[in-house]
């Protein structure tokens, strides 16, 4: 009797590390035209993704452009409206909230965008930027407003007298600082960074992610973290999802990829990654064709127009995403 | 300008042996870069991009020139094809641009226009912007052929065809007639390939090309331009901030920082045996697949690239050098050769990184 009682109390611990778990989550975007604009066709941004974050870890999403993989970031921080499917934060269902019902989840949750150039606003002063959010959401109160904001500033190392300035005055790597800086201001849980590196320089870009490490850690975050860039998810991330025209054909703990990896797709992804050492070159090999149109997605496999183990079966058939243990699921026929 | 009409008239395969059998192995070099020396007027005063670059290009080699945004390495190429605007660049009156013999630097504007796209073609980074909405891609390849050949209307669309096919493009009949904005980014960036090679031009200058596709693209598209240059025997420059890429596609690297060469070497002697701590910090920086203990920081490259406004008297990257000492401040160190055969590097540093610790940190 006392077993069962510690394993439903087991259960429960289990149960309460999860942050966020998004089941069966789709969503279709419209495409409207023709006589009255009617929807005359569909984008299958995200096909049937289910997956959770454990609170302190750190999920890596990567895929190429249109996989679906910026979707599924919105989505969680309800950006973008499901079109059907769950989204639950710390227990709670958001998928269905009313916006001022959000607000106070929308503090614990917060982004940080690819572009530093566009999600700044240019006419706002780094310190009137980060008040902003503040003040929305009654972080402190007004008198301790200018320490809070000082204190973030050095946090994300940057100088405390930039806060006069305006954004077009910094280099991109600081901008970005700035976006993470923004992120910080409400002490949010959970950040979803989509590409936040992607449009820095490769030195300042170890800079950025250093500091996001440090900050993980000194803050306890848990982090979706965006990115096309597979050495980059390696190295940040606790564990990722591969899309693929938006569905999940793999998720795996980022111990030893390449040992592990056994989707095609992520095999090829690897392979074509942009090698670190010229001796590699040999050992290439290059996905033949293009990623179909997310209008009309091909109707087994989503990959089957460009796999090299293709049957007869994943042209009709979509696989499931099967659990292989510790945390590794698959969606293939042909892996076994 | 060379009239390329009897090359262009063979069949391809033909005017691939006949450049092959001339040019690769070759040592005498297809283009000669010397103490480039690139100025623009700005409202804030007259500002180096380019400063005292040198080297030089072999025919059928790939030529990478890495570094960050800012560094130069575009402007260096621009300024070799003349493609800065006129009206407040100014090149130095020493710098030459030696291409078989002329310095294009001397050159008037519609001479000018005669070598680009017929003798050094370009790609460039954006495929969709390169490439005109309102033309066919057909219309578009042709209207190189056009200018520099002289080709009549089917022989050139023949040879359009042909271009595209090439380049591996699906069905390149019915494709010839399509605008850009029916083709993926991928293809497109094909069709810009196709053009700057329909010429057959001696010199291929590829501005980031691959940087605004995904990765599996990016694989096909490297594969190509190699491909083709092993047919054609195109001598390639590859500019890229990626040294992935780098590591992939080129032969030979050169490094910039700041508007200087800091480091040039063979591809295997500067990923296994930088000399400049630029290049070194850079490799580091990247984050590598397979990198034992995650979570680990990255050796990052801390402050920022001097403004070109405010450069400093001594080494440009002294202040962001681990190895620095009080002479890097002094003065500016000179690009010296450093080692011999394939071994040989030249870097821009007093204090090169030196083999003991390379082969202590290989081991």
């Amino acid at each position: 009797m006392s077993e069962i009682a510690n394993e439903i109390v087991n259960a429960e611990l289990v149960e309460e590390k999860v942050l966020v778990r998004v089941e069966n989550a789709v969503k279709h975007f419209p495409k409207r035209g023709g006589l009255f604009n009617r929807v005359i066709a569909k984008v299958h941004a995200l096909n049937d993704v289910s997956f959770t974050i454990k609170k302190g870890q750190t999920l890596g999403v990567v895929g190429e452009s249109g996989c679906g993989k910026s979707t599924l970031g919105k989505v969680v921080i309800r950006l973008h409206e499901l079109t059907s499917g769950k989204v639950t934060f710390d227990g709670v269902d958001i998928s269905t909230m009313s916006n001022s019902q959000l607000r106070p989840i929308r503090q614990r949750m917060q982004m940080i965008f690819q572009d530093p150039n566009s999600s700044l606003n240019p006419r706002m002063t780094v310190e009137t930027t980060i008040k902003e959010v503040i003040r929305l959401h009654n972080v402190v109160p007004e008198s301790e407003i200018d320490a809070h904001v000082d204190q973030l500033l050095q946090k994300v190392g940057l100088r405390v007298d930039d806060k006069t300035k305006y954004p077009h005055e910094f280099s991109g790597g600081q901008k970005q600082r700035i976006g993470i800086a923004r992120a910080l201001a409400v002490n949010p849980e959970f950040i979803i960074a989509d590409e936040p590196v992607s449009a820095l320089d490769v030195s300042i870009q170890a800079q950025v992610l250093n500091l996001m490490m440090d900050l993980k850690e000194e803050l306890g975050l848990t982090l979706l973290f965006v990115s096309h860039d597979l050495k980059v998810i390696d190295h940040f991330c606790d564990s990722m999802l591969v899309m693929y025209l938006g569905n999940i054909v793999e998720e795996m703990p980022c111990d030893d990829i390449h040992a592990n990896a056994k989707h095609p797709y992520t095999r090829a992804l690897l392979s074509c990654n942009p090698i670190t050492d010229p001796d590699q070159r040999g050992e290439l090999t290059i996905l033949e064709g293009e990623v179909p149109s997310p209008y009309h997605p091909p109707a087994g496999c989503p990959f089957v127009t460009r796999c090299p183990l293709k049957t007869t079966k994943c042209e009709t058939e979509n696989p499931p995403l099967l659990d292989r243990g510790n945390g590794h699921r698959v969606a293939c026929w042909e892996v076994e | 300008m060379r009239c390329k009409t009897h090359l262009i008239q063979n069949t391809f395969r033909n005017s691939i042996q006949i450049v092959n059998d001339n040019t690769t192995q070759s040592d005498k070099p297809i283009l000669k870069v010397r103490d480039l020396r690139t100025s623009f007027k700005t409202g804030r005063g007259t500002v180096t991009a380019v400063d005292g670059v040198s080297f030089d290009l072999y025919p059928g080699e790939t030529l990478g020139v890495v570094g960050e945004s800012g560094c130069g390495k575009t402007v260096t190429n621009k300024s070799i094809i003349r493609l800065l605007p006129n009206r407040v660049t100014i090149y130095d009156p020493g710098s030459v641009v030696d291409y078989r013999g002329t310095n294009l630097l001397g050159l008037t504007e519609s001479q000018m226009r005669a070598i680009r796209g017929n003798e050094i073609g370009m790609i460039f980074q954006e495929p969709m912007t390169a490439l005109n909405p309102v033309f066919t891609i057909g219309w578009q390849i042709e209207e190189a052929l056009q200018y520099h050949t002289d080709l009549n209307a089917s022989q050139r669309r023949a040879r359009a065809i042909e271009m595209l096919r090439l380049v591996e493009m699906p069905n390149p009949e019915k494709r010839i007639d399509e605008y850009p904005h029916q083709l993926s980014g991928g293809m497109r960036q094909r069709v810009v390939i196709a053009i700057a090679l329909c010429c057959e031009p001696d010199i291929l200058i590829a501005d980031e090309p691959t940087t605004a596709l995904d990765v599996t693209i990016q694989s096909q598209i490297l594969r190509l331009m190699d491909g083709l240059k092993e047919k054609t025997g195109t001598a390639i420059i590859l500019i890229t901030h990626d040294l992935g890429v780098v590591a992939q596609a080129c032969d030979r690297v050169i490094v910039m920082y700041a508007g200087q060469i800091v480091e040039m070497a063979p591809v295997r002697q500067l990923f296994h045996n930088p000399k400049h701590p630029y290049t070194k910090a850079l490799l580091d920086s990247m984050p590598k697949p397979g990198r034992s203990g995650h979570q680990k920081r990255l050796p990052a490259i801390e402050g920022t690239v001097p403004s070109l406004f405010d450069l400093p008297d001594g080494c440009r990257f002294a202040d962001r050098c681990q190895h620095r000492r009080d002479k890097c401040e002094a003065s500016l160190p000179e690009l010296v050769t450093i080692g011999e055969g394939t071994q040989e590097s030249k870097a821009r540093c007093f204090y090169p990184i030196g083999d003991a610790q390379a082969v202590g940190e290989a081991s």
